[in-house]
């Protein structure tokens, strides 16, 4: 963040949101991002993951009770994928956060957060069909948009299409 | 007594009466049927495809399948520039075109940090108005077409055309319009739009009044939609609902208002919730009852556009758009109240390229499917078809 740059009332009150994390959590979450388009923060210990999910919905000073919005995206560089989670704190607060969890490119796990919010076991299946990440403890954990013997994961920036599916030629 | 296992026929109580009468008894229990509705059923509104396990005809279970639709759109917004997504957007929820447009372009902008001159803002919002209306006329209609009614369709439709009509002049097209550009419009609306939105307005509000009177005063469709699926408050938030759903249950949120973005606080209109007397909250009706409604607070807004909408003069409608759409590195999420909810994305930009690293489209469709299983629990197979019809979904938008 810039020196002397002033920031809006939305972002002031992430913050704020953001202190009583780290009040609670410490280490285990990262510093926060305080840009004004999406403010953030990054869970360093993936797993405490849904512990800090309760925390945030379930304190009466946080009540992140709307999940708006989790995408999955690729860090091709730092060999990891993640998930960005929006969440807002809707008719009582209406502050808003973001969250991101990472874990290893090939073969990592996040622990679901399925059990917190309903709107992440879609959403969550939906991350693990175009990246491949797997989500401990979801109840209801297989592909949403593609076949279920499709290979691959396409939105992964290094992906291939397949050659043929069931002996249909796919790229065209 | 004692139980036996006879092949094919399961547990059996088998008791002997005397030295030569058995009686077996077997439970009479209904089968549970697995029963496969869609992706080829006209009431799921596409290709929806729902795994119904029924029990005679109460539903235990019905696990949607998406997917038949699915076009890739993240992938291809990732291989094409930030102008050229907007095309794409308008295939989401085809029926609301300018409203998705509409949305990517506050996200692009809000990377941006542009300006936009403000009678783009007010020709913005007056053609997002329309096609709100439009919208709402099809989720209107087609859900009388699901109950059986067959008339108000043909209304709808009817009326709905108008709104094209007009969306058609001003673009170009009838529903993909690409009309809504980052940082501006594709061009001016033409000299005398106004005049016949006016006109338009004028002719449309009896039609409402008179729609009301075919589908929310029809006893079959009340006895049809009344306390079917319903959805308590705390569980439709939990749920990511947003939009006529959402407020279907009750809860008065709606993204014009409380999250507000162009030149809506300054325009005067109401956020409608029922208030349980027509319907009970969140019921298939009281989702009915609120699109209705809203159609009237839409050309409320349209109105209150034609009269505050500055003049032409040096007016040029592509004055701030970027000649070339390189964002500097970070991310964005941001939304617009579409007809359906919540349309947000997702988009980021590594400072670099003119392509986006990433961009999701979160899609109101999706999240409001996605609460059906807890929703057809226990309901009887007929009902389905309302529950399902009282989500409004549009395919494009929940497959991608």
């Amino acid at each position: 963040m810039e020196e002397g740059k002033v920031l809006s009332q939305s972002v002031q009150q992430s913050a704020a949101a953001y202190a009583i994390i780290h009040d609670k959590f410490g280490e285990a979450v990262s510093a926060f991002d305080a840009n004004e388009t999406m403010p953030f923060f990054e869970v360093l210990n993936t797993s405490i993951w849904t512990e800090i999910a309760l925390f945030m919905r379930d304190n009466p000073k946080l009540q992140f009770n709307y999940m708006a919005c989790l995408s999955g995206v690729d860090y091709q560089a730092e060999e990891k994928v993640g998930i960005v989670c929006n969440f807002e704190s809707l008719g009582i607060f209406n502050h808003k956060l973001a969250v991101k969890v990472k874990c290893a490119r090939n073969g990592g796990s996040i622990p679901s957060v399925a059990c917190v919010w309903h709107t992440a076991n879609w959403h969550e299946r939906e991350a693990y069909d175009m990246f491949g990440m797997s989500f401990t403890g979801h109840p209801d954990f297989k592909r949403i948009l593609c076949p279920d013997d499709w290979e691959g994961y396409p939105l992964l920036k290094d992906y291939k299409v397949q050659e043929t599916y069931h002996g249909i030629k796919v790229p065209y | 007594m004692q139980e036996l296992d006879i092949a094919g026929m399961g547990s059996v109580r088998v008791t002997r009466k005397s030295d030569n009468v058995v009686v077996l008894e077997k439970d009479l229990m209904t089968e549970q049927m697995v029963l496969a509705m869609g992706p080829q059923h006209p009431s799921t509104h596409g290709v929806l495809k729902l795994e119904c396990l029924t029990d005679g005809e109460v539903i235990t279970e019905a696990v949607p399948f998406l997917g038949y639709l699915h076009r890739c759109f993240e992938k291809c917004c990732e291989n094409v520039d930030y102008p050229g997504i907007v095309p794409y957007t308008d295939r989401l929820d085809y029926l609301a075109g300018m409203n998705n447009e509409f949305a990517y372009a506050i996200a692009v902008e809000k990377l941006l940090d542009i300006e936009i001159p403000r009678r783009v803002e007010f020709i913005r919002v007056m053609v997002a108005e329309l096609n709100r209306i439009a919208s709402h006329l099809v989720a209107i209609g087609t859900y009388g077409i699901d109950l059986g009614a067959f008339t108000p369709f043909l209304f709808c439709f009817r009326d709905r055309e108008h709104i094209l009509a007009l969306l058609e002049w001003a673009s170009g097209a009838r529903m993909l319009y690409n009309y809504i550009w980052v940082g501006g419009l594709a061009y001016d609306i033409p000299s005398d739009f106004n005049k016949r939105v006016k006109e338009f307005v004028d002719y449309f509000r009896p039609k409402t009044v008179e729609l009301y009177k075919l589908l929310t005063e029809n006893e079959i469709f009340v006895k049809r939609t009344i306390g079917i699926g319903i959805m308590p408050a705390d569980v439709a938030i939990n749920y990511g609902w947003s939009g006529p759903m959402l407020r279907g249950s009750g809860v008065k949120w709606d993204l014009r208002r409380n999250d507000p973005y162009s030149i809506y606080p300054e325009l005067d209109f109401e956020v409608p919730v029922p208030d349980g007397k027509d319907s009970e909250v969140g019921d298939c009706l009281s989702r009915h009852l609120v699109r209705v409604l809203e159609m009237e607070e839409s050309l409320k807004i349209i109105e209150q556009c034609i009269d505050k909408m500055p003049g032409t003069e040096g007016f040029n409608p592509r004055s701030a758009v970027p000649k070339r759409v390189r964002p500097k590195a970070g991310e964005v999420y941001a939304r617009a109240e579409n007809p359906r909810g919540e349309l947000g994305f997702y988009i980021q930009s590594d400072g670099k390229s003119t392509k986006p690293l990433r961009c999701k489209a979160r899609s109101s469709c999706f999240v409001n499917l996605s609460a059906m299983k807890d929703l057809s629990k226990g309901q009887l197979l007929p009902d389905l078809v309302a529950i399902i019809g009282s989500i409004d979904i549009v395919l494009g938008e929940v497959d991608r």
